[in-house]
């Protein structure tokens, strides 16, 4: 019981982290059908400017925290402006390539400021972990933060993409991106939106991993391609998909460890992803094809 | 010049190299039903785009309100008082009927509640759906859905294009009759109809457009007796 209990703990914490990344992707793709692989930097960005409000400029975690998933939404707001948008409506493949230009331009840029040596959050403590009773599992409060803050950011955005004006408009964008221009929606303000809020939230997952773990440079390339298949895996442009497709990420490469050396875990997603794209491209909530819009 | 609500003065229109209108003139008075027939690529839903901004390539003068509008986009047009309801399904599938309305408010400030309901009280049927998405109604409900949202905004234009295709001929005389009363209200129309008999048959005026080219105009009743519409556009009937 226990070490079963225990990786579903940490498919559960693992998958908090994928879902919040893989809302940025599939928000993104949702409205312009294009995958922004830079993403991934984005959430290395976030955990480098937490570490940097935190350990460097000794601002309290909390506002640390607050403070780096404003710059990333920053940033995600000017990498959109200046390397995508000038791009829109050239085809599939040119914004494509510059995001991958833009995800090495932001790992280089970590290397030549932070340089390429390890980070922590870490003070020197030992951490400890909380015995769950009954399931006998171990969590540390770390990882108590990370499920609590990803679900609470998760419910946040489902009420603001429900309910508010721009989340209502963002829905409609993606719906038709004709028509939404029509009733007098300006597409780029939405889509400019959608970078700032799928940035914050990757920041936000950026943050809670370098607590956990640690901060490399490189840190969002495995972690962006793993949140990028949660995102194909729940049907990608579906939010809802995206988060279900984490947790599923999340389980699914915890409990596989279990039958198969740790050692293959990263391999275990991407037979995922590689399954999903051979026999249900669409994913599980995937968006039918005649919807699609060309942008 | 007198005071149309909307004037188009020698309209030139390309699609890349293609020139598909030459020097079209048309008016539009307020709280008028005008069609555009023709046969097909006479270029007459391009005039409806033209009318909204969607079309970059042309020369030539739209006046609306006395206002040259050659320049605005669609966002800024919506905003004088002018919306479209685009060809085929234009409705946001996966909002629901209410949210698809709320849209078409989406530039007003205000509080958009007692217009949702006033489109209600024109459509009752969508009341009843107003919390489904608007993409599994049927093709006539979601024409509904597209013409109320239109109507969010108190147009004092109305443009449509082709807003009975694919319907079934209930459907098609349903719709129409809506717009009757939606005329009523007060906002002008402009509809591009290969159904012209039916659009004549509510029209003040109509145009008959060939290779985008004016080739006649009239009264919309004169329109149906006259031998050569008859027989080019209303099917030999």
């Amino acid at each position: 019981m226990g070490i079963a209990a225990q990786l579903i703990i940490n498919g559960i914490i693992a998958g908090g982290i994928y879902a919040l990344v893989a809302l940025g992707y599939t928000m993104v793709y949702g409205i312009l059908r294009f995958i922004n692989f830079a993403h991934g930097e984005v959430f290395m960005l976030g955990a480098y400017l937490g570490w940097v409000f935190n350990i460097l400029l000794g601002v309290n975690v909390i506002v640390a925290g607050v403070l780096a998933m404003l710059g990333c939404a920053v940033a995600g707001f000017v990498i959109d402006k200046i390397a995508y948008k000038p791009l829109r409506g050239r085809g599939m493949l040119p914004p494509l390539i510059t995001a991958i230009g833009i995800s090495l331009f932001l790992q280089a840029l970590a290397i030549l400021i932070f340089g390429a040596q390890i980070r922590t959050f870490r003070t020197g403590e030992v951490v400890r972990g909380i015995t769950i009773p009954f399931i006998d599992a171990i969590i540390t409060k770390i990882q108590i933060v990370i499920i609590i803050v990803s679900v609470a950011l998760m419910v946040a955005l489902h009420f603001y993409i429900k309910y508010t004006k721009t989340g209502k408009a963002m829905r409609a964008v993606a719906d038709n991106y004709e028509v939404a221009s029509i009733v007098g929606i300006n597409p780029n303000k939405v889509i400019s939106y959608v970078f700032i809020i799928g940035s914050a939230l990757a920041a936000a997952g950026g943050i809670l991993v370098g607590m956990e773990q640690n901060l490399t440079p490189t840190m969002g390339v495995s972690i962006g391609i793993k949140s990028f298949t949660a995102a194909v895996v729940g049907g990608i442009g579906n939010i809802y998909g995206a988060v279900l497709g984490g947790f599923m990420i999340g389980l699914i490469e915890n409990i596989g460890i279990w039958f198969i050396p740790s050692g293959y875990k990263d391999a275990i997603a991407f037979a995922v992803l590689l399954f999903f794209l051979l026999f249900k491209p669409t994913g599980i909530f995937g968006v039918k094809k005649g919807e699609e819009v060309s942008v | 010049m007198t005071k149309h609500l909307l004037t188009i003065k020698d309209l030139d229109s390309w699609y890349g190299q293609m020139q598909v209108l030459h020097e079209v003139k048309m008016h539009i008075d307020k709280g008028e039903i005008v069609s555009i027939i023709g046969p097909n690529g006479a270029g007459k839903s391009t005039i409806l785009k033209n009318i909204f901004g969607l079309i970059e390539k042309r020369k030539g003068k739209i006046f609306f309100d006395g206002k040259n509008i050659i320049k605005s986009k669609p966002e800024n047009l919506t905003k004088l008082g002018i919306t479209y309801v685009p060809q085929g399904r234009s409705v946001f599938p996966n909002l629901t009927v209410q949210e698809n309305l709320e849209m078409g408010g989406f530039i007003r400030k205000d509080d958009l509640s007692e217009d949702i309901e006033s489109v209600y009280k024109k459509f009752p049927g969508l009341k009843e759906r107003k919390d489904q998405k608007a993409g599994l109604l049927s093709g006539g409900e979601q024409q509904m859905v597209a013409i109320g949202r239109a109507l969010m905004l108190k147009p004092k234009l109305l443009l449509l294009d082709e807003p009975s295709l694919g319907l079934s001929p209930q459907m098609k005389a349903l719709i129409f009759e809506k717009l009757i009363e939606v005329n009523k209200d007060g906002v002008a129309m402009v509809i591009v109809e290969q159904n012209a008999k039916m659009s004549l048959n509510i029209s003040d005026r109509a145009y008959v457009l060939e290779l985008g080219k004016n080739k006649m105009h009239g009264k919309g009743k004169d329109m149906l007796r006259n031998k050569d519409v008859a027989k080019l556009y209303l099917g030999g009937g």
